[in-house]
């Protein structure tokens, strides 16, 4: 590998990377903050990808799918929050994790019986459907380039929204005492309901966006949620600065065992999560 | 159809009853009694198949084909009507034993139908050499079936993983590529299908450089494109399949591969998806043992009865399954229906010479189909056939003592 294509596989890396923190940052989110393990977060994924090729093939356009499908899936979220998860704060994780075990099933049995089980591809906006000739024979899509600068922009967001505002302020105190908050007069369940639908909203929004490049399948959220909650645990549980480091150290990871230790490559990301919780068993930036 | 079960499930219940005071004994079963009785009743046929997840479409069509193959025999194979026992696999190989279990010990199946999934038929391959069952694979393509776990009761009506990419290897070298990369993901079929392109390319005097592997099910290639560029071999070969198979040969076009370095592969690369992947796939080769356009008789008649029976287009999933339906229909006319009579319907099945729409084939020692491997070439939304790239092709049923 020459200079060149190390800095090639650098930016694969960190794009990969960025990638998964679009999508993980939605489950440390709801992690962290209201304490709920979710582990139909990849179905959210998932019925992101699914709207964004059904109403692209509507539209005809991923843009206006998106505008229309963002919407929906944040009422989506509010309205499961409202209506399930609203009852297990306080219950034990295990009420969680049967519940959104059960989600997991129903959203693939409704995405069984409304889109099909067949595969699809989304196509990318035209205006993006190019590549940049990088050497004589690579080319870069400028689609990735464009996803990784949205994800750049939305986390420098959500760093914005929770550190710099009112609204911010509440919710870090809400995640470290519920009951306080409450009493001081603020509505915590309505900041509750909001969290929980941003972090759907991520989830959902990260599927849409990727739909063109990984093209949309069944059980596609399973996939992504397995190496989220990698990352979560990596970062620390409810960090969202450490989800985007973890997200780009695995990114890097997997990119580069994929090339130099190809026999390992499934392993690699495993072995690192492995190494941190020896170092740091509360993540990166986890409170402990 | 279902009041139709229902009546021969009562016809049945009679005839055991009938039998067990005859012989006197609690354990009614049929065969005492002889052929005569035994013939009246239903052949039983187990179809364990996936019918949720991933691989679904695929066992749909092979249980369309199946079903075909048994209409046009009015219904009936070997004079015997057929009431069919579903099992869904799910694709699950943790699952294969109990699955297969359930067909042959609770619903005493005469034979076995099933899989798509390579993991699950390891699974099933276990179960029926202990119980001798006769079994007949659609699809999965694990060497291992007609290799070390062959038996005189394992039929196979699909193709050896080994089978197309070995003619594939002869195809590359002769387009005067000299060196290839193999890419895959790293689960058995994809080794598998790997070492078989390898030996064949390497044999004609090509080499292959570098063997890509990618974890099921992940389907970031970047890196792993990003290493081709690198390392500029004369061809490309890829086996993915489904999902993956769009998204990397949609990125093979993104990253500026395409019309740079060919892209070669198995057939499954570019069957069902070329909908999907647009004009990415354009003027691509593959290797198969059916194509568009076969352009025969037996073909044309198939398609159209299916097309007829189903409101939907045909593929080499259904013509496994429709191959399966007419294996099985060899092996009950030899023996009249018979099925108590195994020897000969396992030696009726040898000696067939099934008229598959892919074209005739008989079945190796191990009982794998000796068969023309195409090469296909993508025109439009058509895997177009070009020429056959190995003649009557045997998989070589390496480690079977059978």
């Amino acid at each position: 590998m020459d200079f060149a294509f190390f800095l090639i596989q650098l930016l694969n890396g960190l794009q990969y990377g960025l990638l998964l923190f679009l999508v993980a940052s939605g489950l440390t989110l709801i992690f962290g903050i209201m304490g709920i393990v979710n582990l139909a977060h990849g179905s959210f994924y998932m019925v992101g990808a699914y709207l964004a090729w059904s109403l692209s093939s509507l539209t005809g356009s991923l843009t206006a799918a998106i505008l229309l499908a963002v919407p929906l899936t944040v009422m989506l979220g509010m309205g499961l929050e409202r209506l399930l998860f609203r009852h297990l704060y306080r219950r034990d994780h295990l009420y969680q994790v049967l519940l959104t075990y059960g989600l997991i099933l129903v959203f693939e049995e409704l995405r069984s019986v409304l889109w099909g089980d067949d595969t699809h591809g989304v196509a990318v906006p035209a205006l993006l459907s190019y590549s940049i000739p990088l050497t004589d024979n690579l080319s870069y899509p400028v689609y990735r380039l464009a996803i990784s600068g949205v994800c750049l922009l939305l986390a420098a967001a959500l760093y914005f929204l929770i550190q710099k505002t009112r609204l911010g302020m509440m919710i870090r105190a809400g995640a470290s005492n519920r009951d306080m908050v409450q009493s001081l007069g603020i509505d915590i369940k309505l900041i509750y309901t909001l969290v929980f639908a941003l972090g759907i909203a991520l989830a959902a929004f990260a599927g849409m966006i990727n739909a063109p490049l990984s093209s949309v399948f069944p059980n596609m959220g399973s996939q992504v949620l397995i190496i989220c909650f990698v990352v979560v645990v990596i970062g620390g549980i409810g960090s969202v600065k450490g989800a985007m480091v973890a997200s780009l150290m695995i990114g890097l990871a997997d990119t580069f065992g994929q090339v130099l230790v190809p026999e390992v490559a499934g392993m690699i990301v495993y072995v690192l999560m492995a190494v941190v919780l020896v170092w740091r068993p509360e993540g990166l930036f986890g409170r402990g | 159809m279902h009041k139709n079960e229902k009546i021969g499930y009562d016809r049945r219940e009679f005839l055991k009853g009938g039998t067990a005071i005859a012989a006197a004994t609690a354990a009614g079963v049929l065969s005492p009694t002889g052929i005569a009785l035994a013939q009246q009743a239903k052949l039983r046929v187990g179809l364990m198949l996936p019918y949720t997840g991933t691989y679904t479409p695929l066992g749909v069509a092979i249980t369309n084909g199946f079903k075909l193959a048994v209409q046009e025999r009015g219904g009936k194979l070997g004079g015997r009507e057929i009431e069919y026992f579903v099992v869904d696999d799910e694709s699950n190989p943790a699952k294969a034993p109990e699955n297969t279990n359930k067909l042959i010990q609770r619903d005493k199946v005469d034979v076995v139908i099933g899989t798509v999934h390579s993991g699950v038929a390891l699974g099933m391959a276990k179960v029926v050499r202990e119980t001798g069952v006769i079994w007949i694979n659609p699809n999965a393509g694990a060497d291992e079936v007609t290799g070390p776990l062959c038996a005189p009761n394992i039929f196979r009506t699909s193709f050896s993983n080994w089978q197309n990419t070995y003619a594939l290897g002869k195809v590359v070298k002769q387009r005067g590529h000299k060196t290839a990369v193999f890419i895959t993901h790293k689960y058995a079929a994809g080794e598998q299908m790997m070492s078989s392109f390898k030996d064949a390319f390497e044999k004609e005097g090509g080499k292959l450089v570098k063997e890509l592997y990618l974890p099921f099910p992940q389907v970031e290639f970047q890196a792993l494109l990003t290493e081709i560029a690198s390392i500029k071999p004369d061809a490309v070969v890829a086996f993915f399949s489904g999902g993956a198979a769009v998204k990397f040969i949609k990125d093979y076009q993104a990253a500026g591969l395409k019309g740079k370095i060919p892209l070669y592969g198995p057939g499954f690369l570019t069957d069902g998806v070329l909908e999907e992947v647009g004009d990415a796939a354009e003027g691509m080769e593959t290797t198969l043992h059916y194509a568009d356009g076969l352009d025969t008789k037996k073909d044309k008649a198939f398609r159209l009865a299916y097309v007829k029976a189903y409101k939907l287009q045909p593929d080499v999933f259904a013509v496994q399954g429709y191959d399966a339906g007419q294996l099985l229909a060899a092996g009950l006319d030899a023996v009249k229906g018979n099925v108590g009579d195994k020897a000969g319907m396992i030696k009726g099945m040898e000696a067939a010479k099934i008229d598959s729409p892919r074209g005739a084939f008989t079945l190796s020692k191990a009982h794998n189909p000796v068969q023309d491997i195409y090469l296909r070439k993508v025109v439009g939304k058509q895997n177009k056939v070009m020429s056959v790239a190995a003649k009557a092709l045997a998989d070589p049923a390496r480690g079977c003592k059978a």
